[in-house]
């Protein structure tokens, strides 16, 4: 039991997260089967909600954005043996770092606007994320209840400003007020009109692109830097790495920047290419699907954006599924990832002792 | 008379709002005390409310209803165990597992099958834990200073706020005094320690587990079944974190862990009581400063700045018997 699971490494990053979402799968499908809706039907009309209009690839695409930051949030903290369950907090204050900016200088052209405010919310994320670091660091409390109780305070902190100081005056809702247009990321349909290109409207925006070359930005880091090789370092062996010289304590502060700075990002996606506006709960739970996408997509950046795209897929698919099927609510995906975080991340050994098995035989039987 | 009042009034009020903090909070005591950790307290409460709920709906019985509840959390708990325990998963990771799947299965089911948008159907009557008021409550009230303390402090909660402080006394009686509690402590700091004494840590483990799911029960029955009339979605809002919080505040002791909860309890009640009244001097203070207050004060707690607080030495790490 206790001997490693030696796998081949191509059976190790695609075919057992595969596996793992598969029996994840199935079991949502008793679900679905349990309350009485037929399951097969159920994913057909998923699939034709998400994928079946060029409507419904935007909203996917859209969605994905969301998780591709989230995951490499989460997946870069992996890396280093962090747990950054802090992604909720630090959007909500990538959220801020946005609005604040916007408020001041939306009055200024786009291309001095735009940039700030992206500036702005990679920071305020990145702050979020280096306070617990530092905590961890200089104190020795653990990033990962820190995290969890950075996330309340965030929320708390973001409520209390648009209630008492930057919302909107006479406005009942705790929201700020509208940005100027200068403040707005284009929408997919409006960039690709100016080249002619005319696609169905979608609140698929800009941020895809940026949560693309942060894919790339993470994969350099991590494979190709002396940084990443650092940051790996400390996470495969925290000894190895002090006898390395490395310092644990600056590549901990370094990670955790650079996570919340990502997490961070998911505001751009919203707050500057849909909303407009700062509002409340904007997050609303990719923080933790991103643990999830990262867990599913081996924190490899190409799995984190195929890993994205599933979840988009589910999010959307399952927002027009609750409309053909009103008892599948959108509550589903939220399910779905506890199954998949289970399946793929504290279970996993489920899968893979089974998996080993079968490649020892495999091999027993070639040899 | 008027501040007098008002005071017992907001004691009242954050008595009622501790009970599922105090639950929540020893279950995670008994858990991380043998090692296990366990941030699925919010998912494990989440699902006994659910359940409770609907099972006191369908039998018009508070008890079948606590039963119910309790079965639901031991269930995924016994998820997180199999995750921690015998599987050596990441145990952070399954807590996390277990708040989602709580989170969207107890929305999911219950909209399909009451279709009101998540919620069950308002409980009353036999169906609800209601206020035991005591003798001659009514009678003391008229005393006044001591009167309103019996007639609203120490009368007029639920079966279950008693409970509370029932399951407060024994987990410090059984993890302080007895052979039990000594071992799970042990298993909790130095697993190798306690198999070599031939006794197995799995089921230690195993048996922490499943206590701290039978706290969690109690915890989200109060709550779906005491405090509120039926179960709402996300109706525990935090506690669960809340409650961890406030295990980290008490450094992993029982007595310590209910007057952390009662404290935490009381600053959600003065947050409620603030909520736009004017402080003549100061002005309106913002609910939101009160409200952080607890994750603020565990936060600095947990950085050293204010005593430590050091967890049990084995907590989060899976036991590899050795060959």
């Amino acid at each position: 039991m206790s001997t490693p699971i030696e796998l081949p490494k191509w059976a190790d990053v695609s075919l057992v997260p595969v596996l793992a979402v598969i029996v994840a799968f199935l079991v949502a499908g008793l679900v679905v089967l349990g309350i009485g809706e037929n399951p097969v039907k159920a994913t057909l009309l998923l699939i034709q909600g998400a994928l079946g209009s060029g409507e419904g690839i935007g909203y996917t695409l859209y969605y994905a954005t969301n998780f591709m930051f989230t995951g490499l949030a989460v997946a870069i903290a992996f890396h280093a043996g962090l747990f950054n369950i802090g992604g909720e907090g630090q959007a909500t204050m990538g959220g801020l770092g946005a609005a604040l900016i916007c408020l001041q200088f939306d009055f200024l052209p786009w291309y001095i606007v735009l940039p700030l405010a992206i500036l702005g919310a990679m920071a305020m994320g990145a702050l979020w994320a280096l306070i617990p670091g530092y905590l961890q660091v200089k104190r020795g409390s653990h990033v990962v209840i820190t995290t969890i109780m950075f996330n309340f305070l965030a929320a708390t902190l973001v409520v209390y400003l648009l209630v008492n100081v930057i919302g909107k005056p006479g406005s009942m809702s705790p929201e700020t007020r509208v940005f100027a247009d200068s403040a707005h990321l284009p929408y997919a349909h409006e960039a690709l009109a100016y080249f002619g290109i005319k696609i169905p409207k979608s609140p698929l925006n800009l941020s895809f692109v940026l949560a693309l070359l942060a894919s790339a930005f993470v994969w350099v880091l991590v494979w190709h830097t002396k940084l990443g090789y650092a940051i790996r370092t400390v996470g495969h062996s925290p000894t190895a790495a002090t006898y390395a010289g490395i310092s644990i304590g600056r590549i901990t502060l370094i990670t955790m920047a650079i996570s919340g700075a990502l997490a961070g990002m998911l505001a751009v996606n919203e707050i500057l290419g849909v909303q407009g506006r700062l509002l409340l709960e904007f997050s609303s739970g990719y923080g933790f699907i991103g643990i999830a996408v990262a867990l599913m997509g081996r924190a490899h950046p190409i799995g984190i954006i195929l890993a994205s795209i599933l979840f988009g897929i589910l999010y959307q698919g399952g927002t027009e599924l609750s409309f053909e099927m009103p008892r599948v609510t959108r509550d589903m995906i939220v399910a779905i990832s506890g199954l998949v975080i289970l399946f793929a991340g504290a279970l996993d050994g489920l899968i893979r002792r089974p998996v080993a098995g079968v490649f020892a035989r495999l091999l027993k039987s070639g040899g | 008379m008027e501040i007098y009042s008002t005071l017992i009034a907001i004691l009242e009020s954050g008595l009622r709002l501790c009970v599922p903090l105090v639950f929540a909070c020893l279950a995670g005591l008994w858990s991380e005390r043998s090692g296990v950790v366990d941030i699925g307290l919010e998912g494990k409460m989440l699902v006994a409310a659910f359940a409770s709920a609907a099972a006191a709906g369908a039998t018009n019985s508070a008890v079948i209803g606590l039963g119910a509840g309790i079965i639901a959390a031991i269930g995924f708990a016994l998820i997180h165990g199999f995750a921690a325990i015998s599987q050596r998963g990441n145990q952070i990771v399954s807590g996390v597992a277990i708040n989602m799947l709580a989170a969207g299965l107890t929305a999911l089911v219950g909209n399909a099958w009451y279709n009101q948008g998540g919620r069950t159907p308002p409980l009353e009557g036999d169906a609800r834990f209601q206020p035991l008021t005591w003798p001659g409550a009514e009678a003391i009230d008229q005393i006044p200073i001591i009167g309103p303390i019996y007639a609203h402090l120490i009368s007029g909660h639920s079966a279950l706020a008693y409970c509370a402080l029932v399951a407060t006394i024994l987990s410090a009686f059984v993890l302080r005094r007895t052979r039990f509690g000594l071992r799970i402590r042990a298993v909790g700091e130095n697993p190798a320690a306690v198999d070599t004494a031939g006794v197995s840590v799995t089921r230690l483990r195993y048996s922490a587990v499943i206590i701290a799911g039978v706290l969690c029960g109690f915890a989200g029955s109060y709550l779906a079944l005491g405090q509120a009339a039926g179960f709402l979605t996300n109706m525990t809002a935090g506690k669960g974190f809340i409650a961890l919080a406030a295990l980290i505040f008490a450094k992993w002791r029982a007595w310590p862990a209910m007057w952390a909860c009662f404290l935490f309890g009381l600053l959600d009640a003065i947050a409620i009581r603030l909520q736009g009244v004017m402080v003549p001097g100061i002005g309106q203070i913002p609910v939101q400063a009160i409200q952080a207050l607890p994750y603020l004060m565990t936060v600095i707690l947990l950085a050293g700045f204010i005593g430590k607080a050091i967890p049990p030495k084995a907590s989060g790490l899976p036991y590899v018997k050795e060959r």
